[in-house]
């Protein structure tokens, strides 16, 4: 059975200066900066090893590692923002993938994406739904150009989408979700 | 190198310069420059210091060092071309609102356009506009008017270390940012302004409080008094034609007078008290070999550094206030009495090269009855603005004297304005302090001097004291790493933020360069020198002070009136991310870790089942629901937070036990 995990005992440092995180050791994060021995030049290969773990790239780990690195938390940010493939928010459930290089782009991945937004109702400019149930992005290529236009979901490709065809797709995929429940 | 370069047909002998940029100069060509200072890392990003070369190649002058023989031409067609097409898109990008900029008269963006004739953008005008972060109390960023020179992020990470701001997101979207988009308030800016001092536009400003200090003046209920800082006397002038260095002190307080503050006193006198107290402090440490190295903590800056990034080293700051505070204090608590008035019905205002002096006026310790002890800082940019605005002929203002019991100085006071002046000042004082007794040494140069870090040993009354001065916080950093590894030693640390001292504060008139800053800290100590009396003991007010209201130095009285405390401080503020709308606080937080493990788990199928049951409880509005990373307790099931308690071993199916601890949990709120 669930056993619960004393916390407050840690918490009496002053938890309004840490904000209530600072139980967190940050084990994970720092075997992975140890794996490459804390060098600011690897800042990138222990963001994406960051990000595995932990499906994202949360504020406090970033700000953990600019200090374990000895670089600025805006530094780490930069980096972060610069790269499509790094998620500053928790990513859904699902993480929808709508291709828009040249190829799927003109085999019409647009309609395939506004069709994807619409199915799970996304507001134009969100990324994820308000329940984290799916995140939709575009990306550049995703190398199976023969297949225009492609949706990955999460690890499953999906070749020769059609708006009609990835409605279908998600449609069996809620309906999963409803019988698991 | 040696040599000789051609510069638009010229020959110029090369002597050692690092770019063409230089060569350039030498050969009477001024190239026009964004992003190029020469005390920061070459960037090359503006294109606006382009040249043509010999064989028709086109090279930024920053970043192409000289050579002999070669041919350099500073205004070809093409040059021309790609210089005006950059301003115009630059242009494009910037909110161009300039008669209602702070920067209006001193921004270089409109000085080139300017100067290169820019009658007309042919590009359309940016429409978006992003939130001015006005959350500092020293600065306000306006993201809209940044060209991204990037010279406050080098500016920020070279000599201070700190590296607030940086580049963030690509191509049409970047920006120059705090980390994570947050206002500069919640980050670790230690508000030493340099980043304005750099900017070439308005994109980052000194915050103002010209408009309520004038509302003070007005206002007939208070007494405004106001104190000057040294650094402010020699630079002032330089805004209205007059030198660099030229001390105007005197014209100064005929300004203030005309403008209606009721009486005008001199910080220098405060930083004698200071020199009293920090000495006393300084030769008991000494004495009992604690808390050595002792730390300066005239500079806001570095004090905010300290609590920020070493924390454990917090004892070795000195306890005394600033000089500005001390004033701040010495005036609310004592001062106010003897005027017969209320703190909360004096205004205290101060004049300062600096803009963390806004920041720490601020300050929660720094309160009398609960009136601020200062209630407005006004940097050298704004007093200027002020005198401005009345209209005074400054370089022809009558030379008037400051008030008492405020308005006397040492040559030590004085020379708090420069770096090494802290410390010289307290080797002034320091043999009498020690043994009663007089020394004729007046000047200390060995602590004089314009590196970045200087280390001198001095006999004090038979004690080698080693001293290191240091500004820049980068320097500071690097003495900090030294003296944490064992390999550096000394007793006294002077620490200014900015460089050469505060003479070379951000506060200080717009444009300020190494030369400048020489020419200031030389009228420091010609001012110095023409002071009757050179060392802070000597100060007839100061003694007086002591015998009226403070005892002696370190004693009780001295010790409420002018010490301070300071504590670790949070380096970057912020929540976690909520799954509801924002707004008024939820009763229970719960957390569900959507890290890789518990994902594989169902830990999503937990949230959202959650998420359910909680919008079909009508509960939504009462607990704050959130995706949250490692909880570190992986391989035992899905965690989950309700409050303080960490519930591990959770799976889709226990979704309802968690519901039940929330309502336990709401129920007993």
């Amino acid at each position: 059975m669930a056993k619960a995990w004393p916390m407050a005992q840690t918490e009496n440092h002053s938890k309004e200066e840490h904000g209530g995180q600072q139980e967190r050791q940050f084990a994970k994060v720092n075997e992975i900066i140890a794996l490459y021995e804390a060098d600011e030049s690897a800042l990138i290969p222990i963001l994406q090893k960051v990000q595995e773990e932990y499906r994202y790239l949360p504020e406090e780990i970033l700000t953990y590692i600019a200090t374990a690195l000895g670089i600025s938390p805006a530094t780490v940010y930069g980096v972060a923002t610069f790269y499509a493939q790094f998620s500053l928010d928790p990513l859904g459930k699902y993480v929808v993938r709508v291709c828009d290089g040249t190829a799927c782009h003109v085999r019409r991945s647009q309609a395939v994406l506004d069709a994807i937004r619409k199915k799970v109702g996304l507001a134009s400019g969100e990324k994820t739904t308000q329940d984290l149930g799916f995140t939709v992005e575009t990306v550049s290529c995703l190398g199976a150009c023969g297949l225009a236009p492609v949706v990955m979901i999460n690890d499953h490709v999906y070749g020769n989408m059609t708006p009609e065809a990835i409605t279908e797709i998600l449609d069996t995929l809620e309906k999963r979700e409803g019988d698991a429940k | 190198m040696a040599g000789t370069m051609i510069v638009d047909g010229k020959p110029v002998e090369l002597n050692g310069e690092k770019n063409i940029l230089e060569v350039a100069r030498k050969a009477g060509v001024e190239l026009p420059t964004f992003c190029y200072h020469s005390e920061l890392s070459v960037y090359g990003a503006c294109r606006m210091c382009l040249v043509e070369l010999g064989n028709g190649q086109i090279v930024a002058g920053c970043s192409t060092p000289p050579r002999p023989g070669l041919e350099v031409k500073t205004t070809t067609p093409r040059v021309q071309k790609i210089r005006k097409m950059a301003l115009e898109l630059m242009l494009a990008n910037h909110d161009r609102d300039c008669t209602t900029c702070e920067k209006n008269g001193n921004c270089k963006l409109q000085d080139l356009a300017h100067r290169f004739g820019i009658r007309q953008v042919r590009f359309g005008q940016r429409d978006i506009k992003v939130d001015i972060d006005d959350s500092s109390p020293a600065l306000v960023r306006d993201p809209n008017k940044c060209i991204l020179c990037g010279d406050c992020v080098r500016v920020c990470q070279e000599i201070q270390g700190i590296g607030v701001l940086d580049f963030a997101h690509r191509g049409s979207e970047m920006t120059v940012t705090p980390a994570f988009g947050k206002e500069m308030a919640e980050v670790d800016c230690v508000n030493c302004g340099q980043c304005a001092a750099v900017c070439p536009t308005g994109a980052l400003v000194v915050k103002s409080q010209v408009e309520e200090v004038w509302q003070a003046l007005h206002d007939p209920q208070k007494t405004v008094i106001v104190q000057i800082a040294p650094a402010v006397r020699v630079a002032v002038g330089e805004t209205f034609g007059l030198e660099p260095g030229e001390n105007t002190l005197g014209k100064l307080t005929a300004a203030l007078r005309q403008m209606g503050f009721d009486k005008i006193f001199d910080t220098s006198f405060a930083a004698d008290l200071t020199v009293m107290e920090e000495g006393t402090e300084f030769l008991t440490r000494l004495k009992n070999g604690e808390n050595l190295p002792q730390f300066t903590s005239c500079c806001p800056a570095w004090v905010k550094y300290t609590e920020q990034y070493c924390p454990e080293m917090l004892d070795h700051l000195s306890t005394c206030r600033s000089p500005q505070q001390m004033f701040g204090s010495l005036a609310k608590k004592y001062y106010a009495k003897e005027l017969n008035i209320k703190p909360g019905d004096m205004v205290v205002v101060s004049i300062m090269p600096c803009t963390a002096k806004k920041f720490e006026a601020q300050r929660p310790e720094f309160v009398t009855e609960g009136a601020q002890d200062v209630d407005f800082v006004l940097t050298t940019q704004e007093v200027v603005q002020m005198i401005r605005e009345s209209g005074l002929d400054y370089p022809n203002l009558e030379s008037d004297s400051l008030d008492m019991p405020f308005g006397f100085t040492s040559g030590g006071g004085i020379i708090f304005g420069v770096t090494g002046g802290v410390s010289e000042a307290v080797l002034r004082a320091a043999h009498y302090l020690l043994l009663g007794e007089e020394l004729d040494q007046v000047n200390f140069t060995e602590v004089r001097g314009t590196e970045g870090l200087r280390e001198a040993e001095i006999d004090v009354g038979g004690t080698k004291v080693r001293l290191a001065i240091v500004y820049g916080l980068a320097q500071a950093k690097h003495l900090l790493e030294e003296l944490k590894a064992g390999r550096a030693d000394y007793h006294l640390v002077e620490v200014m933020a900015c460089p050469s001292g505060c003479v070379g504060g951000a506060g200080q008139p717009v444009g300020t360069n190494a030369e400048i800053r020489s020419a200031r800290a030389q009228g420091i100590y010609t001012a110095d020198k023409a002071q009757q009396l050179r060392k802070s003991y000597q100060n007839p007010l100061i003694e007086a002070v002591y015998e009226k209201w403070l005892g002696e130095p370190n004693g009780e009285a001295a010790h409420t009136a002018l010490h301070t405390t300071y504590s670790e401080r949070r380096r970057i503020q912020g929540d976690s991310i909520s799954l509801g709308e924002d707004g008024e606080a939820k009763q229970v937080e719960v957390a569900v870790c959507v890290g890789t493990c518990c994902y594989l788990k169902g830990s999503y199928d937990v949230l959202q089942d959650l998420g359910r049951r909680l919008r079909g409880a009508h509960l939504e509005e009462d607990v704050d629901l959130k995706a949250t990373f490692c909880f570190e307790n992986c391989g035992s099931g899905i965690n989950v937070k309700v409050g303080d308690t960490l519930y591990s071993g959770i799976s889709p199916a226990k979704t309802g036990f968690i519901f039940d601890k929330i309502t336990e949990a709401l129920q007993s709120k």
